[in-house]
């Protein structure tokens, strides 16, 4: 796919599966462009890496800045944006939707809209597998059966032929699921992938997500607004304000993070274990957005 | 739980039957009372200037015209249940007779027009909302509030100044070529078809040469229309999160938009094509008048130019009814097809 | 991209007095008037759509300088002449100078535009309004009514009311505006419903505020501008209309020189003598795109959420 020569097995090892360095996510508007995301630079390996922020931060554009679906209003640079040793800011669209799917794929917030509600879904999760490999309609169903299988799903053939409408969230998001990681992503984006479920199948979505993630050996990328999730579920953290990373802990430092953002972020937070009276409001500083 | 939601349709559809009843009832009411506004003798039409006082009176008596005007819509609505729409002045036959016989010709043209229409304008519709704002959807654009500006009778005549008289590409008025006329058993009354079943080539070419272009031209307004609707549509679901969940399993961009937004709106789409087919008898009545068609709109038009009162409202009547089934089968198409409503 | 992200502070100083929080009615209503005249020049066809509109109305109000002819001085030696430098369109059957009768024709158009629309739009919105804000019987009763009208195309019904009522420039009117106000007051009725259990009306009727003062006071207000927008766009169809009415012979009668009469008058003459259809179908076809134009225009500036 990339004309770079192959480096040595072992740098191999140690290339990450994403890079970003100083990627920047502009929108065209009416009047003038917004900076969605102002430079913004990290790696993943086989990890699990969470992004927090609060809602309009730019967590979710870094997430379509690696798909590449961004809408057209969207002007992506950055100075490295690759997948392993494939840029992703000169790929072809056609190279684009060979990693689509088969190597980088993304789970999205709400099974209520993300799947297409005239098509079996079924139909979708076979569909995402026929897209990567030539086969029959009877191994792609085979293999989509499968897949319903591993998502915990008791009666596949029940379900397979079911509209999403005739499905609940946790079981939407488990189709979800089945769908994004039936052609072997190395990397799967997660963007807030529970926040749009019944607080009781959250934690069972996560357990699915987690197993799969383990057995899998992927990488994945976990976009949420939740710390106390992300302190459990993750590696490593990355917080995000104003389109800026301000800080990158692992996740079991989290109470240790310096910027006063974070801390704002965690003191926010209420908790069984201490007593508090009131929670304390974010108070803002204009420097945070220079910062870093 | 079944049962209920069986209940419930029946009541449903009772309830939508009912309504339609009524309008066709406020229908029929308003093209009476609307043919006692009008100022025409019907009477004297019937008998003629130089029928004598006896003969005018037993006529007018014939027709209830003595009764009051209660009585007389009592009479108007029985004969209508009884299948006796009158007589037209025109020709001299039951009116619904003579729909019959010229109904054919216009469902022939308006139906090749939809084909044209529908065949051209959601293609088009979809390249516009995939090519939003790009050059290719100004243009559509353009071309389609053209179809909207453009008066239909007009295009028709300068289609026959360029493609009959300059270039001969295509044929006059009428529906064949005058010695053709009446070669061709009518079986279904579309020409196309009988000629085919009859196995007579040389009238089915003659057939295809006459309706080519005011199918075309009466296709073009319902194209502009069907164009802008599907692109609204389009535009809409090329927005949904389910269209960026297929980009993201890699599926092509071909396949995004046909598999997936257009498959969402097929149903839609169907719907109004539906009341479009519905439309057409509006556009037939200035296109049958330039091409001489002998449909149902010049049928239409002779009976307004000679003032045959009766005449005209059951036409009028008969198109509403057509519209009021083509809205019932566009909803019944949507409870069809659309597997959201799948319980 | 750092050209850009320099350019963002420079063109927010320019347009300052948009982005600053308005502190008067005035200055709101001065805000929003020049957003709306921004967003609709930025919209060239629009722009020419207002354009051909305005010139439409210039070429009307003055037709008697701008007309080369008489449009009714018929010279049979000089019928069917092509166009030349006399007659620009050339001439008709009886010799009259096709430019002249176009010019005139406007008058016509203009003429059925405006009555059609202060005819339909005032009706439309007041029974619209009333029906929605009352709802229950009156409200059925309209509805029915509407929904009568709305079962049929628009030409076939505008095709009988003509022939009950006869030929005419003036019926042509009638009949079209009969046609025409059930949609606008499907249209009021629908954006009332929507405003009628918001909480400033509530307000208004805690204050004691009469249901007439409710309608007028800020009802119709608000209804207004999907009012004008749809009335722009069906100005368009309204020039369609009378033109079909015309063309059948069921519109204004000759020798008014009305587009689409003389469009069917021309049709006899047309194989030898094209400009004769020509002309006058290029007028409506000029005239109403612009309408249409303009309408989409307005309905970007006035109500973007239908678009």
């Amino acid at each position: 796919m990339s004309s770079t020569p192959r480096a040595s097995d072992a740098a191999a090892v140690q290339m990450p599966l994403i890079e970003a360095r100083d990627l920047r996510v502009a929108f065209q508007m009416q009047r003038g462009v917004f900076q969605a995301i102002r430079g913004v630079s990290f790696s993943l390996g086989q990890e699990k890496l969470a992004i927090v922020g609060e809602s309009g931060s730019g967590k979710s554009t870094v997430g379509r800045a690696i798909m590449r679906l961004n809408p057209p209003s969207a002007i992506v640079t950055a100075e490295r944006l690759a997948f392993k040793d494939v840029d992703l800011l000169s790929a072809s669209r056609k190279e684009l939707r060979r990693l689509r799917g088969r190597h980088i794929s993304m789970i999205m917030q709400d099974p209520k809209y993300s799947l297409n509600p005239v098509a079996t879904v079924g139909e979708q999760i076979a569909e995402a597998y026929r897209t990567h490999h030539k086969v029959s309609n009877r191994e792609a169903r085979e293999r989509a059966l499968t897949m319903l299988e591993a998502v915990q799903i008791r009666s596949p053939k029940r379900v397979y032929d079911l509209y999403p409408h005739q499905v609940s969230g946790g079981m939407g998001q488990r189709i979800m699921i089945a769908m994004m990681l039936i052609s072997d992503p190395e990397v799967l984006i997660a963007d807030e992938p529970t926040s749009a479920l019944d607080v009781t199948v959250r934690l069972q979505i996560l357990a699915i997500l987690d197993d799969m993630v383990k057995e899998r050996g992927l990488g994945m990328i976990f976009i949420s607004h939740d710390l106390n999730l992300v302190r459990s579920f993750c590696d490593r953290v990355i917080i995000m304000y104003a389109g800026r990373i301000v800080e990158t802990v692992a996740a079991a430092d989290l109470d240790n993070v310096q910027h006063p953002y974070s801390r704002g972020l965690l003191n926010s937070l209420p908790r069984l274990d201490q007593k508090r009276d009131r929670l304390p409001v974010i108070q803002r500083d204009d420097s945070w957005l220079e910062a870093v | 739980m079944g049962r209920f939601f069986k209940r419930n349709k029946i009541k449903r559809a009772a309830q939508s039957l009912a309504s339609v009843l009524v309008t066709l009832l406020l229908l029929v009411t308003l093209t009476f009372f609307l043919g006692q506004v009008m100022p025409v003798d019907v009477v004297s039409r019937l008998v003629g200037p130089d029928a004598d006082q006896a003969t005018y009176q037993a006529t007018y008596e014939r027709l209830g015209l003595d009764q009051p005007i209660i009585v007389q819509f009592g009479i108007y609505i029985s004969r209508m249940l009884q299948g006796d729409f009158g007589t037209a002045l025109l020709t001299g036959h039951q009116v619904l007779d003579d729909i019959v016989r010229v109904f054919p010709a216009t469902i022939e043209l308006g139906t090749l027009a939809l084909l044209i229409g529908a065949g051209i304008g959601v293609p088009l519709g979809v390249l516009a909302a995939v090519q939003r704002n790009r050059p290719a959807d100004h243009i559509i654009r353009v071309v389609t509030l053209l179809g909207h500006s453009v008066p239909i009778f007009w295009i028709g005549l300068m289609g026959l100044l360029l493609f009959y008289s300059y270039l001969g590409w295509v044929g006059g008025g009428g529906r064949v070529e005058i010695y053709y006329d009446g070669l061709v058993e009518t079986r279904t009354g579309l020409l196309l078809v009988d000629s085919l079943l009859a196995g007579d080539t040389e009238v089915f070419w003659s057939a295809v040469r006459h309706i080519i272009l005011p199918a075309t031209v009466l296709g073009y307004a319902s194209m502009a229309s069907l164009c802008r609707l599907t692109r609204s549509f389009m535009i809409d679901q090329l927005s949904q999160e389910y269209v960026t969940a297929a980009r993201v399993k890699g599926v092509s961009e071909w396949n995004v938009i046909w598999h997936h937004a257009f498959r969402n709106i097929r149903v839609q789409l169907l719907t109004v094509i539906a009341l479009t087919y519905g439309s057409m008898l509006e556009g037939a009545v200035l296109i049958e008048t330039i091409f001489a068609w002998p449909g149902f709109g010049q049928y239409l038009t002779n009976n307004l130019l000679l003032g045959d009162m009766n005449a005209i409202m059951v036409c009028v009547l008969l198109v509403g009814v057509i519209f009021i089934t083509l809205n019932m089968l566009a909803d019944l198409l949507y409870k069809i097809f659309d597997p959201r409503t799948v319980q | 991209m750092s050209a850009q992200a320099s350019e963002v502070p420079a063109k927010r100083k320019k347009v300052a007095f948009l982005d600053r929080e308005a502190t008067s009615v005035t200055e709101a209503f001065l805000q929003r008037l020049l957003v709306g005249v921004h967003t609709f020049l930025s919209n060239g066809l629009a722009v020419a759509g207002l354009s051909i509109i305005l010139l439409l109305i210039a070429v009307a109000a003055f037709a008697p300088w701008i007309a080369t002819h008489d449009p009714n001085l018929q010279n049979l030696s000089m019928a069917l002449k092509p166009p030349s430098s006399v007659n620009w369109f050339g001439t008709d059957e009886y010799g009259r100078d096709i430019f002249s009768r176009i010019v005139y024709g406007s008058r016509v158009t203009l003429y059925i535009v405006t009555l059609v629309t202060i005819t339909v739009g005032p009706i439309g919105l007041i029974v619209g309004t009333v029906s929605g804000y009352y709802g229950g019987t009156v409200d059925m009763i309209v509805m029915r009514i509407t929904d009568l009208f709305l079962a049929f195309p628009g030409l076939i019904l505008t095709l009988t009311f003509v022939a009950i009522l006869g030929p005419g420039l003036e019926q042509a009117v009638l009949a079209i505006a009969l046609t025409g106000w059930p949609a606008i007051a499907r249209l009021a009725r629908a954006e009332t419903m929507t405003i009628r259990s918001s909480d400033y009306i509530a307000a208004a009727r805690l204050q004691g505020a009469s249901s007439l003062r409710i309608i007028f006071g800020s009802i119709i207000p608000v209804c207004m501008s999907s009012v004008i927008v749809r009335l722009t766009l069906g100005m368009a169809s309204v020039i369609l209309t009378a033109a079909g009415l015309g063309f059948l012979g069921l519109g204004a009668q000759p020798p008014t020189p009305e587009w689409g009469a003389m469009t069917s008058a021309g049709r006899e003459y047309m194989l030898d003598s094209w400009w004769l259809v020509t002309a006058p179908g290029v007028a409506i076809m000029v005239v109403s795109l612009a309408f249409n134009l303009f309408g989409d225009g307005l309905r970007d500036v006035l109500d973007p959420k239908s678009k």
